[in-house]
């Protein structure tokens, strides 16, 4: 009995669901398609950086009474699929979007592999493919390849190569010396990263007293910042994830790893991980980074809280909605909702974003944020290729 | 070898038209559609090839993702050298001698020892060659750039469900399946009638795992990008399973009576409730486990064997547990 | 001599994991695939009761650990127990929990993301360091090993000193023959399972306080504790302690002196070292 009332909530449910989804469509609105993790092991980096980013976008333009294509006000309708982390999924969500429900933009998902996996089909539909979440050396290559497609957050090797120079900077001042523990996660990002960085610290000058890596679902770091602690380097770098980035620097600060300079990777930019470590963040390097100091930057920090009922990070929000804003105000250029005409403004157009001025230089945005730095409980950036607006960095001093 | 008798050329008829239809979908719709299709094949040799092993044997293999991930990276790593058929050759040798060693190790132990290994497998795998790549290569992720289409990769996964198909058949006719048989029925017996029950079993499972192996070669492509989370992902292995025993796993063909539903079922589910995917996903399969004891093929059985038509079970039925 | 110390303590955070998933597979004859969602659910909890109402967390087990018990009681009661009727043997039982827990797993997973969303948690409490050796440690890891060493115990002594623990013992080794001595078997099963579910959770509070969790990794714990059930022999409690510590040693060891890339590689081979000399577990019995 209970069984079968279950089945029939659970067979109701899906029936009105079907009815709403078809009946939602209105005249005059711009349909926005996205599909990344809401589940599945990137799920946690989504649910910061994705997701409320574009659910701030959307509540902005609606307020606004919509995106402006060629004199008409348009409202933007989002239409959100979960990929469950997976390519198969992800691949199938964009076919969905494209040929089921027609929508008139997609945003591209999360993720570095997702985002290249599902970027031949992308292009075959001829959308934009504005991409944020995806650091990675091959932009040019992938630029060349898909000509809709346009990069935003970097490239690997410039946030390992900034980072050499902030810390040699710091060198040259006598504010550090040339010993260094360098660790990285056995994962795209982390490799990437550590092949980069390793040969430049040494050309720079450093002596790698410390190097290892260590596999994506490590849990347990005390191995690692003992080690590292026994070396006794002035500098700790770790090219991580986010679930390692919180990891080391819990060891750390138990261990009370006697570094000058100590950088974490990815997560590092979360709001989350001030909140977890409480005073032992200050001075805690990471990659990524903000102008905060910046009234739009600012002003996006408190809208975004406001909104969506959390903070940004201090790196990728402010660009993913940036990108979004590409995107709008690119259509409006184009005064219509045609995907090539679209794309060809991107391509040529200059932006006025939160990120300040953007325009595409060869699909590719070349200048952005590498390195960032907890001062005072905000993640200011220290380092980038030339943005401008960095503050100094700052020796760290303990962890209490 | 005896002559086919007329329920074997009707079934193959049956099966080759079924096929034929199949590979006409790209024709008709080379979108979404399309990409469900490529889905749902890849899901019906995974887990048919899953059933030429553990239908007979009971073995619950978790190790799906790790031969379907040795055949992605076979492909990664040689698709700029190497043609791409020789590829798959070497992903089925590759998927097959994993499976040889590993069942060396632990088909002499129980079915549960074998779950758990198998189980770690993918992660140990994944570990060792990302382990690999980071100390003697520059990159963990692999290109893969090539003119294959969804439809390429759709027609490519229907030829080899029909080798899949025909192998199972043909192990079936030899002596091995006769021997499986025996096995899956009494191993005690089996060993007194004079039956190397271990060395049977590691040869299917090297079957099983080189067609797995072939299956991640060609889905390569697809991914443009191979890099070790999505090649080795084990959610891979804990789909195969459960569709397969929802399918049911007495026959050759009930895994595909689980596969076509359960894929539909898990994307109505995930375009319908995107926020609540797992909530749903969740209530769905519990409802099926006590709805369908015994499987989609069971229900089929039971309404066949209901509307009067019932054949007397086989031997091999009844003693299906 | 840092290896052994380091080694222990995560191996006492292993034996934890791995307790209750003892009982309820080893007893209850159900192969939970949602042990790891159990945990991951438990420390959610923990750091809910933390933050909002600002209790400690081991006053938290207190609130958690009969909750859970609870829970647990029910889940077996209405979604286990249809199954342990309908199978006619084990390999069928085997099957269908594996099916059935699967979905648990997954309804888990949606509940959480439901109330936390999907995004990165994680607390302080007692991240203190203490030291040890010359080395450092943090306080909460200690607190959790001792928690680990109290749970293993109690366990110990309630199922090898108690006549309820040596009945549920005898359903381990055979629920028929169990059935024929005047045992209750479905309760013993129920309560079996149910007290590895709270044992989890207990597991979950304390692992909350040094471990960074989200929504979707408790398969992660779901594997480590089945590896550690299996080595240790099913239902074994001595077992599955045991097989945790070497775990962990060995772990710590292959991380310090090898690589840290070959931990997970460490754990296989040890894990079929043991089973090519005792395939029955360490402390397991001859399957008949």
């Amino acid at each position: 009995m209970k069984r079968r009332t279950l089945m029939k909530a659970f067979a109701a449910a899906l029936l009105a669901s079907s009815v709403h989804a078809t009946g939602a469509m209105a005249e005059g609105t711009i349909r926005v398609g996205a599909s990344a993790p809401k589940t599945g092991p990137l799920a946690g980096g989504s649910a910061v950086t994705y997701w409320p980013a574009i659910q701030l976008w959307v509540h902005d333009v609606n307020e606004r009474g919509g995106i402006d294509v060629g004199g008409t006000k348009m409202k933007v309708e989002l239409v959100e699929y979960d990929d469950r982390t997976s390519n198969e999924e992800a691949i199938k969500n964009i076919q969905r979007l494209a040929t089921v429900d027609k929508v008139d933009f997609i945003i591209p998902p999360y993720g570095t592999g997702i985002n290249l996996a599902t970027a031949p089909l992308i292009a075959k539909y001829g959308y934009p493919h504005i991409a944020v979440t995806a650091v990675t050396d091959g932009v040019d290559e992938f630029a060349q390849r898909w000509p809709n497609s346009f990069w935003t957050l970097g490239t690997s090797t410039a946030f390992a190569t900034t980072l050499v120079d902030l810390l040699k900077g710091m060198r040259d001042k006598g504010l550090i010396n040339d010993k260094i523990a360098v660790v990285n996660v056995a994962d795209a990002f982390g490799i990437e990263l550590a092949n980069a960085g390793k040969p430049a610290f040494k050309e720079a000058g450093f002596d790698i007293v410390y190097e290892t890596s260590y596999p994506l679902t490590q849990q347990d770091f005390s191995p690692i910042i003992q080690a590292a602690k026994a070396a006794a380097p002035d500098s700790f770098v770790a090219f991580s994830y986010p679930g390692d980035t919180f990891g080391l620097t819990k060891e750390a600060t138990i261990a009370d790893l006697p570094v000058k300079a100590y950088y974490v990777g990815v997560a590092t930019a979360f709001p989350a991980f001030a909140g977890a470590n409480g005073p032992a963040a200050e001075g805690v390097l990471g990659a990524g980074g903000v102008d905060a100091n910046s009234p739009a930057i600012k002003d996006f920090i408190t809208r975004h809280t406001e909104v969506t009922g959390q903070a940004p990070d201090f790196w990728a929000s402010s660009v993913q909605y940036a990108s979004l804003e590409v995107l709008e105000q690119a259509i409006t250029r184009a005064g219509s909702l045609d995907k090539q005409a679209v794309v060809d403004q991107v391509h040529n157009g200059e932006f006025d974003t939160v990120m300040g001025h953007w325009t595409f230089d060869g699909n590719i945005i070349r200048k952005f944020w590498t390195v960032g730095q907890w001062q005072g409980g905000v993640f200011h950036g220290v380092a980038s290729t030339g943005i401008g607006g960095e503050v100094s960095p700052v020796v760290k001093s303990g962890w209490k | 070898m005896n002559a086919f008798t007329a329920r074997e050329l009707r079934t193959a008829v049956i099966g080759a038209a079924a096929l034929a239809a199949a590979a006409l979908i790209p024709l008709a719709d080379d979108g979404y559609y399309l990409s469900l299709a490529v889905n749902i094949a890849l899901y019906a040799v995974l887990c048919t090839a899953w059933t030429l092993f553990s239908g007979p044997t009971h073995y619950i293999s978790l190790a799906t993702a790790a031969f379907f991930g040795i055949g992605t990276y076979t492909v990664g790593l040689g698709i700029d050298t190497l043609p791409f058929p020789l590829l798959l050759a070497i992903a089925a040798i590759a998927g097959g001698l994993i499976a040889g060693l590993v069942g060396v190790a632990t088909l002499r132990l129980s079915g549960v020892y074998f779950v758990i290994f198998t189980l770690g497998l993918a992660e140990l795998v994944r570990q060792i060659v990302t382990w690999l790549q980071t100390n003697f290569t520059n990159a963990v992720g692999l290109y893969v750039f090539t003119d294959f289409t969804e439809a390429h990769i759709f027609w490519m996964l229907l030829g080899l469900a029909a080798l899949v198909y025909v192998t199972g058949w043909l192990i079936n006719r030899s002596r091995l399946g006769f021997a499986m048989r025996i096995i899956g029925n009494d191993e005690t017996v089996a060993r007194h009638a004079g039956i190397d029950v271990a060395r049977s079993k590691v040869i299917l499972f090297m079957i099983s795992g080189a067609f797995i192996g072939i299956t991640g070669a060609v889905l390569a492509p697809r991914f443009a990008y191979v890099e070790p989370p999505s090649a080795f992902n084990p959610l891979i292995s804990f789909q195969v399973v459960i569709m397969a025993l929802l399918g049911g796993t007495s026959r050759l063909w009930a895994p595909l009576l689980g596969v076509i539903p359960f894929t539909i079922l898990f994307d109505q589910v995930s375009a319908h409730f995107p926020n609540h995917t797992s909530l749903m996903i969740g209530i769905a399969f519990m409802a099926v486990v006590y709805v369908l004891p015994r499987g989609v093929t069971g229900l089929v059985e039971d309404l066949v064997r209901t509307r009067g038509s019932g054949r007397p079970a086989t031997v091999a039925e009844r003693a299906q547990p | 001599m840092d290896i052994l110390v380091t080694g222990t303590v995560l191996g006492g955070t292993y034996a934890l994991i791995a307790l209750g998933l003892t009982l309820q597979y080893g007893v209850a004859r159900i192969m939970n695939l949602a042990n790891g969602e159990n945990l991951v659910l438990a420390c959610f909890t923990t750091f809910w009761l933390f933050s909002t109402y600002a209790v400690s967390p081991l006053l938290g087990i207190a609130i958690i650990a009969p909750a859970a018990f609870a829970l647990n009681w029910l889940i077996y009661r209405f979604a286990m127990r249809p199954l342990v009727e309908r199978a006619k043997n084990r390999g069928q039982l085997e099957v269908d929990s594996i099916l059935a827990t699967f979905g648990l797993m997954f309804i888990f997973q949606g509940v959480m993301l439901l109330a936390f969303g999907g995004g990165y948690y994680t607390y302080n409490f007692l991240n203190t360091p203490v030291e040890i050796l010359g080395a450092n440690y943090g306080l909460n890891r200690l607190v959790t090993l001792a928690a680990a060493a109290i749970i293993a115990l109690a366990l110990w002594l309630f199922l090898y000193f108690t006549r309820y623990g040596t009945a549920i013992r005898a359903v381990a080794v055979d629920p028929v023959a169990a059935g024929l001595v005047a045992i209750d078997v479905p309760r013993a099963s129920a309560f079996a399972f149910a007290l590895g579910g709270a044992v989890t959770a207990a597991a979950g509070s304390m692992l909350s306080t040094f471990y960074t969790f989200n929504a979707s990794m408790g398969v992660i714990f779901t594997m480590k504790a089945l590896i550690i059930v299996i080595m240790g022999g099913v239902g074994d409690v001595r077992g599955a302690v045991l097989a945790a510590l070497l775990l962990g040693i060995a772990e710590t060891a292959v991380a310090t002196l090898v690589d840290p890339g070959l931990t997970l590689a460490a754990t296989y081979a040890l894990f079929i070292i043991v089973l090519l000399f005792r395939p029955q577990g360490i402390f397991g019995r001859s399957p008949a």
